[in-house]
């Protein structure tokens, strides 16, 4: 016999419904990985099925067919007439079906819709990343420009020498300005480079305040296209900047 | 009752069929067909007509409920109805709620019993073999299948030893099977 001979009683008991607790526990679980115990529990079922032939008596009463068929008349109509549960499915089938198609579309919309807003915020990154390395590229390319016009401002009292240092691209309208040992502003006040153009009045060419060692720079200053600089000069401002400078100069220089 | 009452005809599976579809009529035929063979093993097991009968009613019931739980690739209904029948009255009998849903019960019978001359030979070869079982043998598996009486219970019963009683009641079942090889 292929079943594992230790289970073969209670094979037989578990078939019988007479095995109980961790007896009947412990069988189930080995009936879970073992196809000839179950196969042979499957027999003697079998086995049992044959025994009930040797039952005998008298037919039962024809009260109780009417009392079966009466009762079977009275379960819910929706679980035993497939025809009609197959009319109201097929009622309903187009409706569900309409649902569904409803709803994956709500589900695709709002996948597309969020793709959408991924795209456009990559692409807003993308043109950010973009003017920032143009930004960068410039500055490189103005510090190392051979036409740049170099300018030192120093004070004109003795140390420490407040220092500025600008470098200025006239075709692309590139500034850069680095400042050292400035003093500290009075409140509501802001340092204000200007580009003095050789022709016309002061261009205010960015705003700054310096830092607590004194060092402040201005990088790429909105200015007007091709303007010739004469000189570069400093003043304090107001604290919003002014369109015209305020005496007196802080620092200045002309072109080298 | 009929050895035909408990394998049924080939017309079982259309039947089975139609009343998975919630065909009232055929759930009609099919009590005709085995109410005596459940009524039979459910008198027998509870001795009383009223129970035996409400054994009968859940039976039908369930079957009628829940018909996919019976697998006609797996058994014969009457077969299956037997060891349901069985189990049902014997949890009536110990006033215990049922342990085992009908659905996990497959039943494999061996013996082709599709015919009339078939069946009649399956009824003369159980109670050969029930008849030529040792006295003893045939109490346990009585015992046991009729009165639902556990191993131990009979063991106590009998004074035998326990381990007597279940290969008593196994080598039991397993002498119907050999009567059918």
């Amino acid at each position: 016999m292929s079943t594992h001979e230790q289970f073969a009683d209670d094979l037989a008991l578990l078939a019988l419904e007479a095995l109980q607790g961790d007896q009947r526990a412990g069988l189930e679980k080995h009936l879970e990985g073992c196809s000839s115990c179950r196969r042979e529990l499957e027999r003697l079922r079998g086995d049992m099925a044959l025994l009930a032939l040797s039952a005998a008596g008298p037919a039962p009463s024809r009260r109780s067919r009417e009392r079966l068929l009466k009762a079977i008349a009275k379960e819910p109509r929706s679980q035993k007439t497939p025809a009609r549960r197959s009319s109201f499915a097929w009622t309903f089938l187009p409706w569900l079906a309409t649902a569904a198609l409803l709803l994956l579309a709500g589900f695709f919309w709002q996948q597309s819709d969020r793709l959408s807003q991924q795209v456009a915020r990559l692409r807003d990154e993308s043109a950010q990343q973009q003017a920032q390395l143009e930004k960068a590229r410039q500055v490189v390319s103005t510090l190392t420009a051979t036409d740049a016009m170099r300018v030192t401002l120093v004070a004109a009292q003795s140390p420490p020498q407040p220092q500025g240092k600008a470098i200025y691209v006239r075709d692309r309208s590139s500034l850069i300005f680095l400042a050292s040992n400035m003093p500290a502003l009075p409140p509501q006040k802001i340092y204000e480079l200007w580009l003095i153009p050789t022709n016309g009045a002061p261009i205010p060419a960015g705003v700054f305040k310096p830092d607590a060692r004194g060092s402040a720079s201005v990088v790429e200053p909105p200015l007007p296209g091709g303007v010739e600089a004469k000189a570069f000069a400093i003043t304090i401002e107001p604290e919003q900047g002014s369109s015209t400078p305020t005496m007196p100069i802080v620092l200045m220089g002309a072109g080298e | 009752m009929s050895g035909a009452e408990l394998t049924g005809a080939g017309s079982e599976t259309s039947l089975v069929w139609a009343i998975r579809s919630g065909d009232e009529s055929a759930m009609a035929t099919l009590y005709d067909r085995y109410s005596s063979l459940v009524y039979a093993v459910a008198l027998r097991v509870l001795g009383d007509t009223g129970a035996a009968e409400d054994v009968l009613q859940d039976v039908f019931l369930q079957l009628w409920r829940n018909p996919a739980a019976f697998d006609s690739g797996r058994g014969h209904l009457g077969a299956w109805l037997g060891v349901i029948t069985r189990n049902r009255a014997i949890d009536a009998l110990r006033k215990r709620r049922p342990e085992s849903d009908i659905a996990d019960c497959v039943v494999s019978v061996e013996p082709d019993m599709a015919g009339e001359a078939e069946r009649s030979r399956a009824m003369e070869k159980v109670r050969g073999a029930l008849g030529g079982m040792p006295q003893a043998q045939r109490s346990a598996l009585e015992l046991a299948y009729f009165e639902g009486l556990t191993h131990t219970e009979i063991a106590a019963k009998t004074g035998e030893p326990l381990g007597t009683i279940k290969t008593r009641i196994r080598t039991g079942l397993q002498a119907l099977r050999k009567a059918f090889e």
